[in-house]
């Protein structure tokens, strides 16, 4: 094997604009790619718009919340898959507001969408947004949140906006994943210690005043009782309590979390206007 | 190796990258080994240590279940340990910037490189076990001060360009010092290595492109770039290890092929690979005495702060206190988490037991 690497060429071989495949690698697919990005006929613009933009903002501050993990998990597995986790709702983010420049008339591109909105624009489920408190409040959120949207996402892959539908098929994946890891530790930490089946009651709990909200936008609440209901019986603890609170994210009504989120969330893109990155 | 890796991950991971599950078997299977050829255990320590000179004398590799010197044994773990913790507490600089990053592309790339260096973390650490080492214990001895991680990420980063030049300089420094580790005489570790410096160099680039994108907008950017790249130049310099004249421990690790090159040539690899990048991206590299000699076919430069880089190690750099920190206080409040993990594992186990006894 010689010691003469490939990283010597790092200055070569790309032209001056700066070719993103050169920095990248290949292999990177396009989800949407063949994928027709016209409004079908008999589908309104601004409600799928509106759909895009609530999905879109439910997965970024879900991911912008997971983001915070790195490194303060509790393990080094576990900083993988959180990352793995967000770095997946991420991508759904990104796509959902692409999808949604491209058909509210607008035809902002994502970064407009996460960067250059504040907090009464967002119209992400105040479940989302609240701080990330310990290990088991974030996986009973993501247990919630994971199988709410999975839920309705296996709807969406039928949607009538091809896009929409591709993007609901690749997230259904995920989720399916997101979903299992969160069950799995609910699990884990319901059956472990007294200690951490302490922790995912007080996190059960706390969750309960958000649920309300999630099937006022999608009535997917029987899917969502019934996953709930397994996981909470495997790990010994009790279903969380519905206590809905007034008001709702998705109309533009948020906690105190939101703006302090986005502050960290937006600071530097807009601190420097021009810039690019 | 036995730990509860998340099912699916490699059918979801978004890296710049491939990954599979399945990567922890590829390393600790014997691929060039000597264990078949391997002396039984009852032959005298002579002979064995005839062996492994032979081994090592025809760039054989060592595998984990080969006889080797004590000696052998401690300075690897000690190596992989330094380098395992380098990873996981290389994850800080950077990882601040995740939630704060600009764009979400550049989002996206930074969350899946620092996941990088947890998944590389886990590797090495892996690797370090197949030499008896736990992996709690080396977290511990990190935790304590007792074992070190490599003093570059001891530096702030204020800016978002500290992303891109920790790319650039770091993750390039990272690949010279680890591609010839690729050849390290213990399997494990040389494996390891492959795929390690796949992935960092892939860092390297979107470190590089990041700034190259830097560079071609506003004048406040470019400046915030040329201020990375003065303030991470030396500390990068130094991430080779004290000059050879002054490095005790190395011509042991050369005699083992452990180590293939010495810190000099590798410091010297660096610089004369990165001036032609800086001259492309429009940057000075802050070295007065920074140039080509014709007679040497090398670029002369400057000799680095040498006490600074002993007053880093011994933990007085700008951040060390506050790296050891955030690692101290995560694997303390994750402690019940482990803790409820394992009971509820112990449980399982013995309800099984139940199950089958009944």
């Amino acid at each position: 094997m010689s010691d003469d690497h490939v990283y010597l060429s790092l200055a070569e071989g790309h032209d001056e604009g700066g070719d993103a495949r050169w920095a990248f690698g290949t292999g990177f697919e396009d989800p949407l790619h063949g994928v027709d990005t016209a409004v079908p006929a008999g589908v309104d613009a601004t409600e799928l718009a509106a759909t895009c933009l609530a999905l879109g903002d439910d997965a970024l501050v879900s991911a912008q919340r997971l983001a915070e993990w790195t490194t303060r998990a509790p393990e080094l597995e576990e900083e993988v898959a959180l990352a793995n986790i967000g770095l997946d709702l991420l991508g759904q983010a990104r796509l959902l507001y692409a999808r949604c420049g491209q058909v509210d008339g607008s035809g902002r591109g994502e970064d407009a969408y996460a960067y250059l909105r504040d907090a009464d624009d967002f119209r992400n489920v105040r479940l989302a947004e609240l701080p990330g408190g310990d290990f088991a409040f974030s996986i009973v959120r993501l247990l919630v949140l994971s199988s709410w949207r999975l839920a309705h996402f296996e709807r969406l892959a039928a949607s009538p906006d091809p896009v929409l539908s591709a993007v609901a098929a690749k997230g259904v994946k995920e989720l399916t994943y997101h979903r299992q890891y969160a069950a799995d530790w609910a699990v884990r930490l319901g059956d472990g210690t007294p200690e951490s089946h302490r922790r995912m009651r007080a996190a059960l709990h706390q969750v309960g005043p958000y649920l309300g909200e999630l099937f006022t936008a999608y009535d997917v609440r029987d899917e969502v009782v019934a996953v709930l209901a397994q996981v909470t019986e495997a790990a010994g603890l009790p279903m969380p309590a519905w206590r809905p609170t007034p008001g709702a994210g998705r109309e533009g009504g948020h906690t105190e979390h939101l703006a302090p989120l986005l502050a960290e969330l937006q600071g530097v893109a807009r601190a420097h206007p021009g810039a690019v990155w | 190796m036995g730990r509860h890796f998340p099912k699916g991950l490699g059918s979801s991971y978004h890296g710049p990258n491939e990954r599979s599950v399945g990567k922890w078997d590829s390393m600790t299977s014997p691929q060039s080994g000597t264990s078949s050829s391997a002396p039984p255990a009852d032959r005298a320590e002579p002979e064995l240590q005839r062996h492994f000179d032979d081994t090592i004398a025809h760039n054989q590799r060592i595998e984990p279940r080969d006889w080797m010197p004590e000696g052998y044994r401690r300075t690897l773990i000690r190596q992989i340990a330094q380098h395992a913790h380098s990873e996981i507490i290389g994850m800080q600089p950077e990882g601040e910037w995740i939630t704060r990053a600009p764009s979400l592309r550049r989002k996206a790339i930074l969350f899946a490189k620092v996941q990088d260096e947890a998944g590389h973390g886990l590797y090495l650490y892996s690797a370090a076990e197949t030499l008896g080492a736990d992996r709690a214990d080396l977290t511990e001895r990190l935790i304590e001060g007792r074992q070190k991680y490599s003093s570059i990420f001891n530096y702030p980063t204020p800016t978002f360009a500290d992303v891109g030049v920790i790319g650039w300089f770091v993750d390039g420094a990272a690949i010279c010092n680890q591609v010839p580790l690729c050849r390290s005489s213990y399997g494990p570790y040389a494996r390891a290595m492959v795929r390690v410096c796949k992935e960092e160099s892939f860092h390297q680039r979107q470190g590089y492109e990041l700034l190259l994108t830097m560079m071609r907008g506003t004048d406040e950017q470019r400046a915030m770039v040329q201020d990375a790249v003065d303030r991470w130049w030396w500390p990068s310099l130094m991430m080779f290890g004290p000059p050879d004249d002054d490095s005790p421990n190395s011509a042991q690790s050369m005699a083992w092929k452990i180590k293939r090159h010495t810190n000099d040539e590798l410091r010297q690899r660096f610089v004369d690979m990165t001036v032609p990048q800086a001259e492309k991206l429009g940057v000075t590299l802050p070295d007065p005495e920074l140039r080509w000699n014709e007679e040497r076919g090398h670029h002369d430069f400057g000799t680095p702060d040498w006490s600074e880089l002993k007053r880093v190690i011994s933990g007085d750099g700008p951040c060390n206190a506050q790296r050891m920190e955030r690692r101290r206080t995560a694997h303390e409040e994750g402690a019940w988490v482990r803790e409820a993990a394992a009971a509820h594992a112990a449980k399982q186990d013995k309800r099984r037991e139940e199950g089958s006894a009944a």
